[in-house]
């Protein structure tokens, strides 16, 4: 039988690398699609020697739009699955300030992900065949004045992916959306997190593979998300605008 | 890079400071042209303040293997990988540690840079001599690769508690195994004399040690169970357990918040050693046992160290030479005795030779206790450094956290001449830690 093969967007994230390790460990060859790519050389080593899997780096920026096409044609194999991890938590108050800042969160958590996956479901609607999967976020489920730049655009891409698995269903390819709370990355670093609702990057990509295995359509990561997320979701917007959140 | 309050596994002492966590070298060479002083930390299970200061260098985000030699055994790592993850990759392909301290939640470059020991000291000697090379990030920025054959640098650096600079990456051989368990031993001695004659009598083991019970006094005191182990061979394991190779799994239990102090009243200790003592009857026995139980004892329980209660504790280990072995163990633990201050774990270990620069191993006898830090716990050490100095011995700096920049200088007998290199690696004093400036090693 013929080799899976595995693209990850954003490999640098640790998030990424224990899903390259985990896909890695269960038969797939991996494509870590990354920018500086040169740099993943001591990731693609480590990841060969833990897992005897095979790997490789590839070039990629998500902001590059119009060289998308010519990226996903140039890989040296077709993907079956394909896992987005790209994502920028920014600075909410400079994105107030600066739309140009503005831009550049919305650009990487949204825009430059509709650009990318809409590549690759061309090529998967084709094939009929293929798994898409991408991470959002819980801070996409409701907008707080704390990050809601970067909410906005986790929401604009659930709500994208949303209507992508509608229209792929009939072509038998899958799409789920994958929403954390917190992580503890490199994104969270020394902010103070809640330790029974933050996840580890290997958590998380338990959660993705899972997604993949059991073809689910949206996860929460660490289950009491999914309720405090209802519960906040249910606050009358008049109550809600109030909150210091 | 943030401001944490930060301490180590005796949670003793405890202080603020600026962690930055390593990713790439640029990350190093960046903050190393700050003019400013750095410490590298690994896991942080040094007890006291060796790896305290004010600006911490995180080396755990680099912790990718880099290569590994099949044939050879040979792996060259990053300095933030984890004895754990050593274990978890490499023992289901039939190699182990060649040397492992009993936690294995420790650096590869906190196992350097304290050149750790292990139950096979008298046989193997300490982690350094299977280091086959390292790079080492020097205060002016430059990555030196060093060999046990560039001598200075080598041993400056191995016992070093960081000072030379940073340890990036290293080679370390690792050791052939057919099977993850080991073939353990154990001899129950009734006091000193008996534990002294039984570590004579299996010099032959790759691996020993003795739990010693501190409290008990008299006939008894030195009471102790010695366990020795081999690793064991594929048929001595066939048929016991389902596969041959089987790497450990994650700690179950945690130790949930900080006990109160009262946990640990003499009386509670005592039950806790006599438990242990009796734990087995027959004078010898052998068992098959996976190398996690054996090696790592402690590790199944994760944050053990909250039970020394909210003012945290120390542990004290020192080395005695041979030739003052066993009199001078038996006015030690006759002194720890008396005090009522008894640690829940003692351990006695033979060293084989070593002579390094500053590395903490010689021939010789060494005993580690746990005490809860209170207020009459200093004058007790004080009164036991002398015994230890005068017997011509020294105290581990990965376990100190209170010893005197003079005990230092004089059981340290080439101190002298390792601050001399230090100097020469370190003009500006960039690499210095809580410990060195209390030592007197830094500044100078
Ligand atoms: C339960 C337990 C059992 C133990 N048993 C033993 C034992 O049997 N034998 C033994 O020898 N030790 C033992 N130890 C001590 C432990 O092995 C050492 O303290 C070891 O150095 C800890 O490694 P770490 O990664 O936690 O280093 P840390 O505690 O973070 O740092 C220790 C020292 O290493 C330096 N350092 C760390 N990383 C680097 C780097 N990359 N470059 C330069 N310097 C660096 C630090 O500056 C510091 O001086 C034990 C500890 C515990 C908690
Ligand atoms: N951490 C959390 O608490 C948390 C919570 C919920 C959701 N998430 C989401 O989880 C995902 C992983 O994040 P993380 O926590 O692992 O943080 P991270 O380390 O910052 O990962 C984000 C990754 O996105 C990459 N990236 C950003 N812009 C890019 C671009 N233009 N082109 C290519 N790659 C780009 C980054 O690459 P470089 O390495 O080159 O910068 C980085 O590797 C993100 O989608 C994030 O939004 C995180």
């Amino acid at each position: 039988m013929k080799q899976k093969t595995l693209l990850i967007l954003g490999a640098r994230s640790e998030v990424a690398q224990s899903i390259a390790e985990l896909f890695g460990r269960n038969g797939f060859d991996v494509l870590l699609a990354a920018r500086n790519a040169d740099k993943l050389s001591s990731l693609v080593a480590d990841l060969q020697i833990r897992t005897g899997g095979n790997f490789q780096s590839v070039e990629f920026d998500l902001l590059h739009t119009q060289g998308h096409l010519d990226f996903y044609n140039a890989l040296p194999a077709r993907p079956d699955v394909v896992v987005c991890v790209v994502g920028l938590l920014g600075n909410q108050q400079e994105a107030e300030q600066d739309y140009g800042h503005a831009r550049l969160i919305i650009e990487s958590n949204f825009s430059g992900v509709v650009s990318i996956l809409h590549v690759v479901a061309a090529d998967f609607e084709k094939r009929r065949a293929g798994h898409i999967l991408a991470i959002g976020s819980v801070a996409g489920d409701r907008g707080r004045q704390s990050n809601y730049v970067y909410g906005a655009a986790k929401a604009g891409l659930a709500t994208f992916l949303s209507g992508l698995r509608n229209r792929l269903h009939n072509s038998k390819v899958k799409v789920s959306t994958i929403k954390p709370g917190f992580i503890r990355t490199r994104m969270t670093e020394g902010m103070k997190l809640p330790p029974f609702i933050t996840a580890e990057p290997i958590e998380v990509a338990k959660a993705v593979y899972m997604a993949y295995v059991d073809q689910k359509n949206v996860v929460y990561v660490l289950w009491p998300w999914r309720y405090i997320m209802l519960i906040i979701k249910s606050i009358p917007e008049f109550i809600f605008k109030k909150l210091k959140l | 890079m943030f401001v944490q309050e930060v301490y180590n596994w005796g949670r003793y002492p405890r202080q603020y400071a600026e962690v930055v966590p390593v990713r790439d070298l640029e990350t190093l060479s960046e903050k190393l042209s700050s003019s400013q002083p750095w410490l590298a930390r690994g896991m942080g299970r040094s007890y006291g303040d060796t790896a305290l200061s004010s600006q911490i260098l995180d080396m755990l985000p680099l912790k990718h293997f880099l290569r590994f030699d099949e044939q050879t055994g040979e792996l060259e790592a990053l300095a933030g990988a984890t004895l754990d993850d050593v274990l978890k990759v490499f023992v289901p392909k039939g190699w182990f540690l060649p040397v492992t301290p009993g936690t294995k939640y420790v650096s590869l470059g906190g196992a350097l840079a304290a050149d750790v020991h292990g139950k096979n000291h008298h046989s193997e000697g300490s982690f350094s001599k299977h280091v086959r090379s390292f790079s080492l990030l020097t205060e002016k920025g430059e990555l030196l690769e060093v060999s046990p054959e560039n001598v200075d640098m080598f041993q400056s650096t191995a016992g070093g508690m960081g000072l030379t600079g940073i340890i990036v990456k290293l080679v370390l051989r690792l050791k052939p195994i057919e099977t993850s368990y080991i073939r353990q031993e154990s001899f129950k001695a009734r006091n000193l004399d008996e534990i002294f004659a039984l570590f004579e009598a299996t010099q032959y083991a790759t691996y020993s040690v003795a739990w010693i019970n501190c409290l008990s006094q008299g006939q008894a005191l030195g009471r102790s169970i010695l366990m020795t182990g081999e690793h064991a061979f594929s048929d001595q394991v066939r048929g016991l357990k389902k596969t041959l190779l089987a790497s450990h799994s994650n700690p179950k239990l945690v130790m949930p918040v900080d006990l109160p102090e009262v946990a640990l009243n003499p009386f509670s200790i005592k039950a806790f050693n006599l438990l242990y003592y009796h734990k087995q009857i027959a004078d010898k026995s052998t068992s098959i046992v996976h190398y996690d139980p054996f090696f790592y004892p402690l590790d199944s329980i994760l944050h053990w160290n909250r039970m020394y209660g909210k003012r945290g504790f120390t542990q004290y280990q020192f080395v005695i030479p041979q030739e003052a072995g066993l009199p001078t163990m038996r006015s030690i633990l006759q002194k720890i005795a008396q005090s009522g201050q008894g640690s829940f774990l003692a351990v006695l270990k033979a060293f084989g030779e070593q002579n390094d620069l500053i590395s903490f191993p010689m021939k010789g006898y060494t005993l580690a206790l746990d005490f809860a830090i209170s207020d009459q716990l200093f004058p007790l050490l004080d009164r036991l450094d002398e015994m230890v100095l005068d017997a011509g011995g020294r105290l581990y700096l990965a376990k100190d956290v209170r010893m005197s920049a003079d005990l230092f200088h004089k059981s340290y007998t080439r101190s002298a001449e390792w601050i001399e290199i230090l100097k020469g690696l370190n003009p500006n004093c960039t690499f210095r830690s809580v410990q060195s400036d209390r030592l007197k090693i830094t500044p100078w």
